[in-house]
Formats: structure tokens, sequence, C-alpha cells
């Protein structure tokens, strides 16, 4: 074991560089260039402000990741509760200190960008989690301590990012939170019931939300009510996905983006212009790609000795899913608007650094996917 | 041992569930990917159509009006450029400021400023305001110059309706002026194509004529964006002049109708007897239409409003008349045609008659002596009539009257504001006043006075279907078909009456004669009322009758004084009338002319008849030669 231990820490750069998954690196870079280029779009056809940002922020954060992958893995797992922490200090400081914008606080300001913690969040609580699931014995999984302990830990950040308010952010750390908690062997049957309970929950919760929070849903149910207010977003970009056709209308020339119809279309709804321009087989193409990654992930999990690797990144996996799901379903109509990027694809250095550390993480995990970790 | 069994138990249990939610995550995704083809695949017609409907926005441009010509191709009313300026909301970066630059470069009223102000919160941002209608040249080049600082004003050229010959039209064409909301409601076409600075006819043929004149806007297509900022012009898509129309009037008669009135109140029609083109109808005074186009001001409307001798007043086809003694041919036609009396029958006239003691004066104090018809008409005895009404009976006199057209709208589709005057009889007295009808009004009625009213253009119709032998001809001022030689016409005419028995107004021709005679000596012969008006060649030679309307009882002092026309009151003064056509020996137009207040009918009206007839038949050649509509370069 020993022994083992030994080799697996010693493996020289060239063996590492020779050990990377090329298939999802290649991938990672596609969807950068393909989100350059849609960020090119969305500037009107010009290398302006956001093409620009977002090329300096991948030109940054990609070395970070490669960085990252060329640590090992057990060093992540040493990081796993300080990363959760100081995340946790961070959430404090902004919800005291943070930048307010558009009514919420969640920002703060480090010179050179704006970070927000709370994106940092999705991948510190799977992190935390995954490091908490490799240690613990399996039959203390469903104890009540255990489960109070891991509760606590996706409650906390999650009553911080409500706070800010952020219930988009906060729902994507929960599900994060709480796939860790599935896989790491959590009774079925609590799933179940607190599913239920939710249900029925729910009534209270709509009454404890924001007024324009539930107006989103009110929104969703019926875009229709107040087309030109609230319902405005989600019948444009509905107009605008469903006007792009089967090959789209080319690439510049998607008229919803380009006259304006479009808010937000360099971060929520960037997957709008995108499918406006490429049309179905565009997006499509997009979801593959994105569908390659997820299962590459999957497979590096699969292939990991560590029980931390594993979690980590079948955890990773799955919020990349996530964070897919509910940022396409909203721009399809089929959830209400809820704050979600697009990994990568979204303009935002925090949403895109959170998941290049994931990256990192999880191409480190393949580099040293014999490392056992005690 | 039994910890790397647990361990193995522990990937075990991650890797199973990790399965489970691997297979969720395809499904969900493949819900994904049918979401996405519902909308671009199967929905993809309709959301196409919506955001080209977000992007694309239409700006009509008023629509040119189809111009109206002469019978000689001339534009009667036509379209001219104008210059205007106007503000676009949206682009506009001050808007006090760009109305202070204004106010000053074209002073305009505050009033002006008040209205820019409020069109400006009740138009969309990128509808345009117009600030002035009309710019002059020297306007539009100030604008031009100071542009630089008027940013969102926009200086435009366009196209607006234009009256060459000002007033000599407006009876007949109306005018075009700015739609109020009920116009563009009731009307659907105005409706669908009206944009802001569109004019519509208001009145006459411009009003009735809407449909064919009005044409269809011009249409520009921009892509805008989200805030209606125009971006770029996708299509300019031209519209279609409306309809152009040819009227069957001759500007020279009319000009010189014009020119005869001028002053006075009055009213000149002619018209082509066997086809019923009306080549003339002017109606004294006339106001400018061109006044109208962008708004009349209050002072001109007021001065043509207050107007004594009132120029808003259609007299043609409103103004109602006794017709005096120009209804003697229709009373001898039917005392002729019913039997009641033969040319040779005589009446001796003292100057006056007496009925159940009242007394109807001849117009002639000494009398005529003894007069049978032919001298009757020429010298006009009102004696010989009343004896001549009273055998007849006035419902007798009402047939024949009916059928020439009295009592009857002549133009009725075009116009709509012509009167049907009336021509009463004893059911009609009954009805309408409850009373019976009294032997006296019979007799009054003999001569063209009393409940009879008459419009100067039924009096030209009666004249012309005199003139043609007796047949119903239908009067139209607009050329619809090829127009028909004088041959061709007279012809169709006779045909027609043959096919269509109504259409002939006469049981024996030679009682038409009789009459067409008698309206000859009148002008031809000595002692002639309008003798005096006579043209002795024979190719301008025409047959007429005076009449002087009477427009309030005449007191048995005024008789004694014998007054001249210039001591008594304008209000009080008879209406002069004539109607004649010509030339004598191969008839083809009619005329009829009323001076209002003018005196009597052989001194106010027969003479401008000959300045007519000189003028009418040089240009018959002329006129003939029109006949095909594409000969006419406009």
């Amino acid at each position: 074991m020993y022994q083992r231990n030994r080799l697996n820490s010693e493996l020289s750069f060239f063996q590492k560089i020779k050990e990377i998954d090329y298939t999802l690196l290649i991938c990672i870079i596609l969807l950068s260039i393909i989100s350059l280029l849609v960020m090119y779009s969305t500037d009107g056809g010009e290398v302006l402000y956001h093409t620009k940002s977002h090329f300096s922020k991948l030109v940054v954060f990609f070395p970070l990741m490669i960085l990252i992958a060329f640590f090992n893995i057990r060093h992540w797992h040493t990081f796993g509760y300080i990363f959760y922490f100081l995340i946790i200090l961070l959430l404090f400081y902004v919800s005291f200190f943070g930048l307010k914008a558009s009514g919420s606080q969640r920002w703060m300001d480090l010179y050179l960008f704006v970070l927000q913690p709370s994106e940092l969040m999705k991948i510190a609580v799977i992190l935390c989690l995954a490091k908490y699931y490799h240690r613990i014995k399996i039959e203390n999984v469903n104890t009540f301590t255990s489960i109070t302990l891991v509760l606590s830990i996706i409650l906390v950040p999650i009553i911080l990012v409500i706070s800010q308010p952020d219930l988009g952010t906060s729902v994507l750390i929960a599900l994060s939170g709480l796939i860790i908690l599935w896989l790491g062997g959590v009774k079925i049957k609590y799933f179940v019931y607190s599913f239920i309970t939710f249900l029925i929950s729910l009534p209270f919760i709509i009454s404890f939300l924001k007024p324009y929070q539930k107006l989103r849903i009110l929104t969703f149910l019926d875009p229709d009510r107040d087309p030109l207010g609230a319902g405005y977003q989600i019948i444009q970009s509905k107009i605008a996905i469903g006007s792009g056709g089967l090959e789209g209308k080319g690439f510049l020339k998607g008229t919803q983006s380009y006259l304006d119809f479009l808010p937000e279309k360099h971060t929520d709804f960037i997957f709008t212009l995108f499918s406006e321009e490429f049309g179905f087989i565009g997006s499509v193409g997009l979801l593959i790609l994105y569908t390659i990654i997820i299962f590459r992930i999957i497979r590096i999990g699969a292939l990991s000795r560590s029980n931390f690797s594993k979690l980590f990144c079948f955890g990773f996996a799955f919020s990349i899913f996530i964070y897919i799901v509910v940022n396409l379903s909203m721009v399809l109509g089929l959830l209400p608007i809820v704050g979600s990027p697009l990994p990568i694809m979204s303009y935002g250095g925090s949403s895109m650094l959170a998941t290049m550390i994931g990256f990192g993480i999880v191409l480190s995990a393949k580099i040293n996917r014999k490392q056992t970790i005690a | 041992m039994i910890k790397e069994n647990l361990a193995i138990r522990k990937s075990d249990v991650i890797n199973r569930r990790m399965f489970i939610i691997g297979a969720a995550k395809i499904v969900v995704f493949a819900g994904i990917v049918a979401r996405l083809f519902s909308l671009q695949i199967n929905e993809n017609k309709k959301y196409l159509t919506l955001s080209d409907k977000n992007r694309i926005r239409e700006w009509k441009l008023p629509p040119t009006r189809g111009n109206i010509v002469d019978y000689f191709g001339n534009i009667i009313a036509g379209n001219l450029k104008v210059y205007q300026l106007h503000i676009i909301p949206e682009q506009v970066e001050n808007f006090n400021y760009l109305l202070l630059r204004l106010k000053t470069l074209l002073n305009l009223s505050d009033k002006k400023i008040q209205k820019i102000t409020k069109l400006k919160n009740q138009l969309k941002p990128w509808d345009s305001i117009i600030v002035s209608e009309n710019l002059s040249w020297s306007q539009f080049l100030k604008v031009n110059n100071y542009l630089y600082d008027l940013v969102g004003a926009k200086p435009v050229m366009t196209i607006s309706r234009n009256y060459p010959f000002s007033e000599m039209y407006t009876h007949v064409l109306g005018y075009v002026s700015q739609p109020n909301e009920e116009e563009i409601l009731a009307n659907e076409i105005v409706k669908e194509r009206f944009v802001p600075g569109m004019k519509i006819g208001k009145l006459g043929l411009e009003k009735t004529l809407e449909k064919q004149l009005i044409g269809t806007n011009a249409i520009q297509r921009y892509e805008v964006n989200a805030y209606g900022k125009r971006i770029n012009q996708l299509e300019y898509q031209k519209g279609l002049q409306g309809k152009k129309i040819r009227l069957t009037v001759d500007t020279e008669v009319q000009k010189l109708s014009a020119q005869l009135l001028l002053n006075k109140a009055g009213s000149i029609s002619v018209m082509d007897i066997y086809t019923g083109d009306i080549i003339a109808m002017y109606s004294s005074p006339s106001y400018d239409p061109n006044l109208f186009l962008f708004g009349i001001s209050q002072d001109e409307w007021q001065l043509i409003r207050n107007n004594p001798l009132k120029p808003l007043i259609n007299k043609t086809l409103s103004g109602l008349y006794s017709p005096g003694s120009t209804i003697k041919p229709i009373v001898a036609l039917s005392a002729l045609e019913n039997n009641i009396v033969n040319p040779n029958f005589k009446v001796k006239c003292t100057g006056k008659t007496e009925l159940y003691g009242q007394t109807f004066h001849c117009w002639k104090e000494k009398g005529h002596g003894f007069v049978s018809l032919k001298n009757a008409m020429k010298q006009s005895c009102d004696t010989y009539f009343y004896e001549v009404a009273r055998l007849l009976g006035v419902d007798r006199l009402n047939v024949t009257a009916k059928k020439f057209g009295l009592g009857e709208k002549v133009l009725g589709e075009y116009f709509d504001n012509e009167k049907s005057g009336l021509f009463p009889n004893t059911n009609w007295k009954r009805n309408n006043l409850g009373r019976g009808w009294v032997l006296g009004e019979t007799l009054i009625t003999g001569i063209g006075q009393g409940y009879i009213q008459t419009t100067p253009l039924q009096l030209c119709l009666m004249t012309a279907q005199i003139a043609n032998g007796g047949y119903k001809i239908k009067p139209k001022i607009i050329v619809n078909d090829d127009p028909l030689s004088l041959e061709n016409a007279k012809t169709a005419m006779e045909l027609q009456s043959l096919q269509t028995p109504n259409t002939k107004l006469f049981n024996d021709q030679k009682n038409i004669k009789i009459v067409q005679e008698a309206m000859f000596s009148s002008t031809n012969e000595q002692f002639g009322t309008s003798y005096r008006s006579r043209i002795e060649d024979t190719k301008y030679q025409f047959a007429g009758k005076t009449g002087t309307a009477q427009v309030k009882r005449i007191s048995k002092r005024e008789r004694e004084l014998d007054l001249k026309l210039e001591q008594i009151p304008y209000k009080d003064r008879d209406h002069a009338l004539y109607v004649a056509y010509g030339p004598y020996k191969n008839p083809r137009y009619a005329l009829s002319i009323i001076v209002e207040h003018g005196g009597s009918g052989s001194k106010a009206a027969a003479p401008m008849a000959k300045e007519l007839f000189k003028l009418i038949i040089d240009r018959d050649e002329l006129r003939d030669k029109q006949s095909n509509f594409e000969n006419i370069n406009i």
C-alpha cells in the first residue's frame, strides 16, 4: 500500500501530461471557442467589451485548470474542508460588505474582476461533502449525527445565498449537495420522505418568496399574462429559438438578439442567441458536446480508485448536468426564470472560475486515478 | 479485511447510484431535445412570423390621389410637390430646445407649439409629427440651413392635392382636407389607408369618388430594434396613384361662365342635349379650394361664410328657384300634348285677369291683346298661360313636368348636396300642407311661381330634352366609355326610346316642334323677350326662353311705382333666368342661366347666353375630336 502510494504520487511531469484526458480537454477547448464566437455575436459582430473580457477570463482560468490538474488529487482532498469554510467566510463577507446590483448583494470587488462567492460554493459544497463521505464509514452514513451534519453543510451556504437574495444559485447549491448525499448512500426513503414534505410545504415556501420571485413563477405558468413586463424575456426567448428553425438564421444574423429583443443575452440567455443563429442542428450539437463532457467526467469517476474522486466526479458531472438542464429549461420556457448560467458559455467570471476549478480537479482525478486516499 | 470489504461496498453504492442518475440524465436531455424540436421544427413558422413581426415595422406614406381632368385632358385637380417639416420624437435630443428654434425660424404660434407638444404625448415615439404642412421654398431652405441645430426635425418633400383653376371648379370637385375621426371610421378604405397628413374628399366629386381617387399607400419597411429605432430600410413598396377621372366639363366654357357671373350670385349650366354631358356647371360666387388643403385660417373662413352672395352654396344643384317664365315651354307642351289647346288657340290679354275676386297680373301692364301660343311664348304673356294652366289643371301639368325631370335629382348619385326641388300637384298639397288645391295656385304655377321650385340644372335638363326632340337623357359629368360622336349619340338616343318607351317624352313630336319654334321666335323675332340677345349667324343661332322669378309679392303700390332695378333693395329684386339651346338648325347644346336678384331675365340673363353660345359652338368641333381618351396627353 505504501509502495503504491509512493508510486502514484511520484508521477513524472511527462507521465502526467500523458495521462491527461484529452477527449475532455478538447471538448472544453471546443466549448470555449464556441463561447467566444457567441460572445462575439452578442457584441453585434465586433470584438467589444464582452468578447474581450470573456477571452481574458478564458486565458486566465484555462491555465488555472491545467495547474489544478497537475496537483495530486490527494491535495484537493486535503483542501476540501478548508475551501468550503473559506467560501463560507466570503459569503458572510459579501452579506455585510458586498457590492449591490439590481437589488441583491452577492459580489465582491477584487479589482481585477468581481467575484461572486456563491458560484464558487457550488464546487465547494461538492468538494466538502465528497471528502466527508470519503472519510465516513458506510454504516454511519444514515446516523442522525451524520445526516444533521451534512444537512447543515448544505443549509448554511443556502441560507446565506438566499438572503442575498439569489434563489437560483441556492437551488443549484442544494442540488449539488443533495446529489453527493445520494451518492454517499443516504437511504432512498429519506429522499422520498423529504421530497413529499417539500411538496406539502411548497405553498408555505411560496408565501415566503419575495414578490418578484412569485411573479417569476406566475409568469412561468402563463408568460402571456404580461407580455411586455415579466413575461417579456421568456416570450422573446421562445420567439428567438423557435424562429431559428432547423439550420438557424446564420452566424451574426440572429435578428432577435441583434436588434436587442433578447434581454441578458450575454449571460443567462446565451443559449437563446446560439440557438437562434445555429438552429436545431447547432443546439443539438452543443447538447451533444455537453453530454460528452458529462460522460467523460463520469467515466473518470468510474475509473478512479478513491471514493473521493468518484464522489467528486459524479457530483460535479451531475451539477454540470443540472446547470445545463436548469438553464435550458428556463430559456425554453419549461421552468420559471431563475438566474442560472450555462457552464463556460455564459458571460461571468465566477461561474467560469468554479467550472474550471471543477474541471481541473476532474483532470487531476484522471491523472491520479490509481491514487488511493487514506 | 473488513475495512477493505466495506470500502468496496461503498464504491459499489456510489457506482450503482450513479447509474440510476445517468439513466435519468439521458431521459431529461431527451426531453430538452424534444422541446427544442417542437419549438424549432414544429412551430418554426409561428415563431418566424413572430420574430419578423418583432423586427419589421411598416411605415405607410400618404397615397397619391388620382388626377381629375376636364374633357380635353387639362388637369383640374392634380398633385403638387410640397415641402413639409416633420419631427420624429425618438430622434429628438432636446424637445423644448427644438421647439424654441423652430418657433423663431418658422414664426410658429404658441397655439401650434402647444398642439405639437400634445401630439408628442399622444403618438408613438417613432411616429412623425407634422410641424408644418406647407413650407414656402424660402422656409424650406432656411430649415435645411439650420438642420445641424435641429436634431430630430426632418424636412420632407411630399405630394399634396392642388387645384390649378382654384375657385373655378370648387362646386364640382369639392376639396380635400384632413379627415376627422368620424370620417376615418366611417369609410373602410380611408380607415385602412389613413396616415397622418393624408387628406380625403370633403365635398363634391372628391368625396363621392373617394374610393377611386384615393390611391394606395406607399410602404416603407424598416428593420427596427427592440426600442423601435429604425435600423435599416428593407423595402420600399411604391403606392399606386388613384384612378384618373375624366370629366365631361370644358374648362374654357367654365371660365367664361365664371367671368359672366363675376361679382354676381347665380349659376350657369351647359349640357350636351344628346349625351347628357355636362359641359359647364358653375355656381357663383365660388371660393378657392386650395385654402382648405392645409387647414383654412379663421379669418379666411369667416370671409367665405359671411359673404352675402353665399359662396358655400352650390346654386346649380342645391339652389331652389321659382322657374318663372322658363316653365312656359313645359306648360305649352303639356297643354298641346293633352289636346287642351292647339297652336291657334288665342287669348285676349288686357294686362290682368280676375279670378274669384283675385287679380292676376301680366308683366305687361297694357296687355298683349289677342295672342296665340307662339306669340304668348315669344312675348312671355302671363295672361295666356294663366288661361292655359286653368284649362290644363295642375295635375296634368305635373305629369309632363315630371317626365322632363322637374322635381327630381339630376346627378343625385354624385352630389349628396343636390336638391330635388318640387313640382306641386293637388295630392302633394293635400298630403303636405293639409289643404285643398286652389285654382289660383294653378294659375301662378302656369307662370312658374308659387310652390314650384327647381334647380338650375333641372331647367337645363328640361331645355335639353325639349331641344333633342323630346327624349329622356341621363345627364353625366364623368366620362365613362368612349364618347359618342354626334350622329351616334343621336341614333343611340332614338334607338333607346324604341326599346324603353318611357324615355320618349312626347305623344306627338309635332308638339315638341311647336314649342321649339315658339322658343325660337322668343329669341329671334321682333318683340321676343330675348330678341336683343339673338345671334343672326345660323351657325350660332339659338332659341330660348327668359324668366323673371319674383322673390316677393309685388304690392299694388310698388306696381304703380314701377321702380327701376337699382331702386329696389338687393334682397327684393327678381331673379333673372334664361334657358336656351342651340344651334337652332342642328341643336347640340342646352343651357340654363340664373342671376340671383338680377332683375329681368331678358336683361340680366339672356345676354350671357349669347356669349356662351359663341364659345360653345366654336369649340364644338374640337370637342368632337376628343372622342378617344387615349389621344389625350396628360
